[in-house]
């Protein structure tokens, strides 16, 4: 069987590679609408990537909500206003440069000091079994006051999404 | 596959959030600076899904937390691209050194 | 008996001892998911090729004809023809169009039409993959077919493609809300998200649809799913008569074919699933498990012709109407239905629900018709 682990080993490190390439492409692509394809590619990327921390309904969640909910919308409101013209229009400002060597700096550091950093790995976590079970119970039980916070936020975002779109009259 | 050390999560995700951020910096138009916040949403996600699986006293605490984030993502979107919107029907741009109608 | 009943799992298992005797065991475990693959990426097309044939048939009886009759006996080999013809055309690209959106719209549709088989259980012991979150997974992979009609719209270049795509996912997005609600009473009663054991809560003839919730349950999900895949009479996306044929407008010969294929296997799953949830899956006396599901699922899928064949199209204020205003606020409320018939012991149980359940019905029809929009007079624009 450790032929079959190296192998979904190796298609994680296959799938997270694809998740990074797509990501520099939704930041450097000049059409708008394939920087959104993009990124549903890295979404896809992202739920592999729980699927390998054996978060499965996390990660059908993360597709569910993610694919299917906002990235709609945002494709929605890049058809609503994208201009005929825009292969011509630059999409990106003078920054480029300066923050990609930033950026590169603050990388340089930050892969230095993961790989420094010793984990304390708790191993009764590594192997815990977390379904949409015990997701539910932790919900209602321990995170009641948050998850209620939370509700109340979204409806209030979407009443306020719905009062700015809307048209005026 | 647990095999996999926390760090390479911990690496893929600071670099998903690198580019992230070069796109929010870079981006002109307003939709693909929203997305690059997506970018950077979904990388400190990962963190926390990773770290719940591997550091954490209890492993659901991660995932809830990223749960929560989820539906915050999901509540900026959906008022993010409401200003765009109205932003778009007011000036006919959605560039955002176009939109600078307050900027001194 | 016993061999009709579990005849493709022996096959399966025959195949896996002959591989076993001579090949190292992880090979074995490849050769076993390259079977389960190979059998629904063959079962997938194979349906939708008899399902062309039956809706065409079957509307035909509807509408006082005869159907395809000629080619093979019975019209049988008119798929084929069909798909002889397809191949065959010329495949015209718009010179305008956004040629990689254009070309990948019609290969990623497939994709979640043929994924979303892999959880469905077709027999005892039958379903590909016995995911633990089997149904999120369905209703998952089954949004994304949104894209793929949103890149088909896009890439196009064609203001038809483009408003059928805006039409097909503001339906889609719409329709799915109520979908989600209508299942939610099922995972409460059998605690589990995984589409084997929900077939296995329902064993013994106890089947949801028997029950208050699950009948009305059902009826809202499979109105959802008939939405879902832009049938009539939900097929505004597709309607040929204000917007010619929506966001498959540009495309012909084989990519056109593979948009209709997916369709028709959506319908298929939809189906499939309905006939899961709410009918039992694959139980059923005397038969082997494998043909009741397709029964089921056929059954179901003549409802949905019988609808094309005797149902006029919504109008869009309509559509959307009756997916926020009565099938929405219905699921929801059949959610605590479900709750009472599950927390009230057995005898009491089915009067209380079903005395709550028509008193919900009654308000909600009433409290949508009085909200719903007057008579639109129409105006020129200015």
């Amino acid at each position: 069987m450790d032929v079959l682990h190296n192998l979904a080993r190796l298609g994680f490190f296959a799938a997270t590679l694809v998740t990074l390439a797509a990501a520099v492409m939704v930041v450097t692509l000049r059409n708008i609408f394939h920087c959104a394809l993009a990124l549903i590619l890295v979404l896809l990327g992202v739920a592999a990537t729980y699927i390998s921390l054996k978060a499965e309904f996390f990660a059908v969640i993360q597709i569910l909500l993610y694919v299917g909910a906002i990235m709609t919308l945002v494709i929605f409101a890049i058809m609503l206003t994208s201009r005929i013209g825009d292969k011509t229009v630059l999409q990106n400002n003078r920054q480029g440069l300066m923050s990609f060597s930033l950026l590169a700096l603050f990388n340089a550091f930050f892969i230095g000091s993961v790989i420094k950093t010793s984990w304390h790995l708790n191993p009764a976590a590594m192997t815990a079994n977390v379904d949409a079970g015990v997701l539910g119970a932790a919900f209602m039980n321990e995170y009641v006051f948050p998850f209620e916070i939370i509700s109340v936020v979204l409806i209030v975002a979407l009443v306020g999404a719905i009062i700015l779109g809307r048209s005026d009259q | 596959m647990n095999a996999i050390p926390v760090s390479y999560y911990v690496i893929f995700s600071g670099l998903l959030f690198s580019i992230g951020l070069y796109g929010v910096l870079v981006r002109r138009n307003v939709i693909g600076i929203l997305m690059s916040i997506e970018l950077i949403i979904n990388a400190a996600n990962i963190n926390l899904v990773a770290f719940s699986r591997y550091v954490a006293a209890k492993p659901e605490t991660g995932q809830i937390f990223a749960a929560f984030v989820i539906v915050l993502a999901a509540s900026a979107a959906a008022v993010g691209l409401a200003i765009v919107l109205s932003v778009y029907r007011n000036r006919r741009t959605i560039y955002t050194d176009e939109i600078n109608l307050l900027k001194w | 008996m016993e061999t009709s009943e579990s005849i493709f799992v022996v096959i399966k298992k025959a195949i896996l001892g002959f591989f076993h005797g001579f090949l190292p065991d992880w090979t074995v475990v490849i050769i076993s998911i390259l079977i389960s693959v190979t059998a629904i990426v063959i079962f997938g097309p194979v349906t939708m090729m008899f399902l062309t044939w039956l809706e065409r048939k079957v509307v035909g009886r509807i509408q006082n004809r005869y159907g395809p009759n000629r080619a093979g006996i019975f019209g049988l080999l008119q798929p084929i023809a069909d798909g002889v013809k397809m191949l065959t055309k010329e495949d015209i690209v718009p010179r305008a169009a956004d040629k990689v959106t254009h070309f990948l719209a019609p290969v990623i549709v497939v994709i979640p039409a043929l994924l979303v088989f892999s959880v469905l259980p077709f027999g005892r012991g039958m379903a590909a993959v016995n995911l633990n979150v089997g149904l999120l997974f369905f209703l998952a992979v089954s949004t994304m077919s949104t894209i793929a009609i949103f890149m088909g719209s896009w890439g196009s270049r064609n203001k038809f493609s483009l408003l059928g795509g805006m039409r097909a996912v503001a339906q889609m997005v719409s329709y799915e809300i109520p979908m989600v609600m209508s299942v939610v009473p099922v995972i409460l009663v059998t605690g589990s998200l995984s589409m084997v054991s929900i077939v296995e809560a329902q064993l013994g003839g106890k089947w949801f649809v028997l029950t208050p919730w699950g009948f009305f349950g059902a009826i809202v999900f499979f109105l959802c799913g008939v939405a879902e895949v832009n049938r009539t009479p939900f097929d505004l996306p597709e309607g040929e008569s204000e917007i010619i044929a929506g966001f498959h407008t540009e495309y012909s010969g084989m990519k056109f074919a593979l948009f209709y294929m997916a369709e028709f296997m959506s319908a298929f799953a939809i189906a499939g699933l309905t006939a899961t949830l709410f009918f039992g899956g694959w139980d059923g006396p005397l038969l082997p498990s494998w043909l009741w599901f397709l029964v089921k699922s056929y059954a179901m899928i003549f409802i949905m012709i019988w609808f094309r064949g005797t149902l006029p199209r919504f109008r869009i204020d309509q559509l959307m109407g009756f997916a926020w205003k009565l099938l929405l606020p219905f699921a929801l409320l059949n959610i605590f239905v479900a709750a009472l018939w599950q927390m009230l012991p057995a005898p009491k149980n089915l009067i209380v629900s079903g005395i709550a359940e028509a008193v919900i019905l009654v308000i909600v029809f009433f409290a949508s018709r009085k909200d719903s929009p007057k008579k639109r007079t129409y105006v020129f624009a200015d």
